[in-house]
């Protein structure tokens, strides 16, 4: 008994004792320079759930692909060639973001966070940057809010939203002679935003939506949600599903036999959706897409790169990882310091151009990282050359027309 | 009336399958009296292995309707031989806790090897397109995966009424003691029947192939569907399990059909309904001890 307390008591004294160093340790360096001699750059995404493999794991190798190109680079001339790369898992759950946000900022020192999927985590984290003044720049989350109600001066929102894939596959769709629309939908936040901006988008461009279905979530018969969403002839039948409850979707949906007939728009597809289905599942339908690797010579050399190190082939989201890391260090090597307010001032407005961003700009008032999208078409399985090559791109959206516009911005940033 | 028809099909067609897929759970339970909690694991196991065997070595669906039964058979021993065994003598809480540790542990290693995005499968050639009678229509592979549930299901309950092996497995769980006394090999019995379980829901997972999403997680969620049908049906009751198959499919079809977002719990609805009025179940027998 007394050996426990005394343990108790000195670990309690340790814990204590290393709290204060913590606190001692804070922010050092005032205006200049890089905070704790390092540039700390960590990725929070799934590691290990439904989004492990459209970024998980392989876009913190992107990262530390970034870091090495940046030191390669700048050589001598680097501000810093002591960059750390961190990275956590936050299950894809807004709390666990929230906490793991907490200590990757405090504990480890991170000067930004990148990634972060899911949508309520995305925001959590947000949340969190501002609070401790730190960069966010997001890239696998969908949700306008992080560029709207809830924007701030130290979130950045890099690859795509909600509002850029409808605009891209409902308006486009719905101008191609795609008018009358039935829309299926998981009932989650995620499932409901997109039906919300589809249905913005479809009617803005002259078309118009019927049913819209709300699915379980998760789900894996549809038979019955598919025979009813065809049962009044539609144009098109878009389904707002992702990851799994897309695949099931799809593969009924295609022995429904409904296909010819009737469109299938999908509202957020990966490239790993279409390698799960094959190309045959898919053929022909249309979808918005941020990034597609083998677009052309530039993208495919980024692609080989990546390949080497992890022997697949990028999603988009895996690109703008490299991208917005590779950003993130040009800028504070312009500036001249990781200190967030100078790193922000310097990104805020920058016009950028790399193998993901093309004509990209960093918009000043709402942080919203604008760029041209794509609206891609799956290949006809006889087309598809080697494996992964499953994108025809149709059609290049402008970045000005690509986002919602500026101006329709709500996001206010204070000062 | 017409798309009522098409609805009724479909959720007869659905049923069928889930019926099957609840049918290795039934038996288990009702021979064994294990409630298998990694039954939606082995289901997932069966579609991913009819998928590695596809990519791997170039065996198709139906190579893999005979294969993939075997391999999850002999899983099925070797789990009940070295983990199941030594807990039957336990209360039945202590098996639901391991088999439930057994589903997070292979779910978690299918996810480390296959990544949790769906693995391709295709549909078996034949088996594409629709039949169509009248103004209503069904896909060509979901009714043949509903036939040959169906088949599965009569050949499994003659084969544990009607034939002498199904009675010696009987008589062997419920009263080992005495079974033993007149000569029969207790343990030799028992071990097949645990791989049969299993190797029922392996059958469910190539079946499952062509027309669900293959993922570590695909049995995650399924499991809690086919828990209502054998708890509807009546634990340990496979005809139980088959007649609640056919009404889960149906209630589910109806659901989406008419009320989309409830289509799911309208399911659960019914579990509670039957539970509140027949608490063994459907077809249940009520436990007299």
């Amino acid at each position: 008994m007394r050996t426990k307390s005394t343990v108790a008591l000195a670990s309690a004294m340790s814990a204590s004792l290393l709290l204060a160093a913590c606190g001692g340790g804070g922010p050092s360096a005032g205006g200049g320079k890089i905070s704790d001699d390092k540039i700390v750059l960590a990725v929070l995404n799934d590691q290990s759930g439904v989004y492990k493999d459209v970024s998980g794991p392989n876009s913190v190798e992107a990262v530390k692909m970034a870091v090495e190109d940046f030191k390669a680079k700048h050589g001598d001339k680097a501000v810093t060639t002591n960059i750390e790369v961190v990275t956590a898992d936050h299950q894809n759950k807004p709390d666990i973001a929230n906490t793991k946000a907490q200590e990757l900022y405090d504990r480890q020192k991170a000067d930004i966070i990148l990634d972060v999927p899911t949508s309520s985590a995305a925001l959590a984290v947000a949340n969190q940057a501002k609070t401790k003044k730190k960069m966010y720049i997001n890239i696998g989350a969908g949700t306008t809010a992080l560029t709207n109600d809830n924007c701030n001066k130290y979130t950045f929102h890099w690859a795509y939203d909600a509002y850029m894939l409808a605009h891209g596959t409902g308006k486009t769709v719905t101008e191609n002679g795609g008018k009358k629309w039935n829309v299926v939908y998981p009932d989650y936040a995620f499932g409901q935003d997109m039906t919300k901006a589809f249905s913005a988008q479809v009617e803005a461009a002259g078309g118009s939506i019927g049913q819209k279905i709300p699915t379980p979530f998760p789900n894996d018969n549809f038979a019955t949600f598919i025979t009813k969403a065809n049962s009044d002839q539609p144009d098109v039948i878009g389904t707002m599903h992702a990851g799994g409850d897309l695949i099931n979707f799809v593969k009924q949906y295609n022995q429904a036999g409904l296909t010819g007939k009737t469109k299938l728009a999908v509202g957020l597809m990966f490239i790993t959706d279409i390698h799960s289905l094959g190309a045959d599942a898919f053929q022909g339908t249309q979808f918005t897409d941020a990034w597609y690797w083998n677009m052309d010579e530039q993208n495919k050399a980024w692609a080989d790169k990546f390949m080497a190190k992890t022997k697949t082939r990028p999603s988009f989201a895996h690109a703008a990882n490299y991208s917005a890391a590779m950003n993130y260090l040009e800028t504070v090597q312009e500036a001249g310091t990781d200190t967030a307010d100078e790193v922000v001032k310097k990104l805020e407005g920058k016009k950028i151009n790399d193998f993901f961003l093309r004509n990209g700009e960093v918009r000043a008032k709402d942080h919203r990282v604008i760029h041209d999208v794509y609206l891609a078409e799956v290949k006809k399985k006889a087309d598809v050359a080697e494996e992964w090559d499953y994108e025809k791109i149709v059609a290049t959206i402008p970045a000005a027309e690509a986002f919602k516009q500026v101006d329709k911005s709500t996001c206010n940033m204070g000062s | 009336m017409g798309s009522f028809i098409q609805y009724t099909l479909q959720g007869l067609a659905a049923g069928g399958f889930y019926a099957l897929a609840a049918l290795g759970l039934a038996v288990i339970f009702g021979v064994m009296g294990v409630v298998n909690f990694s039954h939606g694991a082995m289901y997932m196991l069966g579609a991913v292995a009819s998928a590695v065997l596809l990519k791997e070595l170039g065996v198709g669906f139906w190579g893999a309707i005979v294969l993939v039964p075997i391999l999850l058979f002999l899983f099925g021993v070797l789990i009940e031989r070295t983990l199941v065994r030594w807990l039957l003598a336990l209360d039945p809480l202590y098996n639901f806790l391991l088999t439930f540790g057994l589903t997070l542990i292979i779910v978690d290693l299918v996810k480390k090897k296959y990544g949790v995005s769906g693995l391709p499968y295709e549909l078996p050639a034949g088996l594409d397109g629709r039949l169509a009678i009248g103004g209503v229509s069904l896909s060509k592979y979901q009714l043949f995966a509903a036939v040959f549930s169906v088949l599965m299901c009569l050949l499994v309950w003659l084969l544990l009424t009607k034939t002498r092996i199904g009675m010696i497995v009987r008589a062997a769980t419920e009263d080992s003691e005495r079974s033993r006394a007149l000569g029969i090999n207790v343990g030799m019995w028992v071990t097949p029947v645990f791989g049969f379980g299993i190797a029922l829901a392996g059958l469910a997972g190539v079946l499952a192939s062509p027309f669900r999403a293959i993922t570590a997680d695909m049995g995650t969620n399924f499991i809690i569907i086919l828990f209502a049908v054998v708890v509807i049906g009546g634990l340990g009751s496979i005809l139980g399990a088959v007649m609640a198959g056919f009404l889960v499919g149906l209630v589910e079809a109806y659901g989406q059909a008419y009320a989309p977002a409830f289509a799911q719990v309208l399911i659960f609805v019914l579990m509670a309904a039957v539970i509140l009025i027949r608490p063994s179940g459907l077809f249940g027998r009520e436990e007299v001890s």
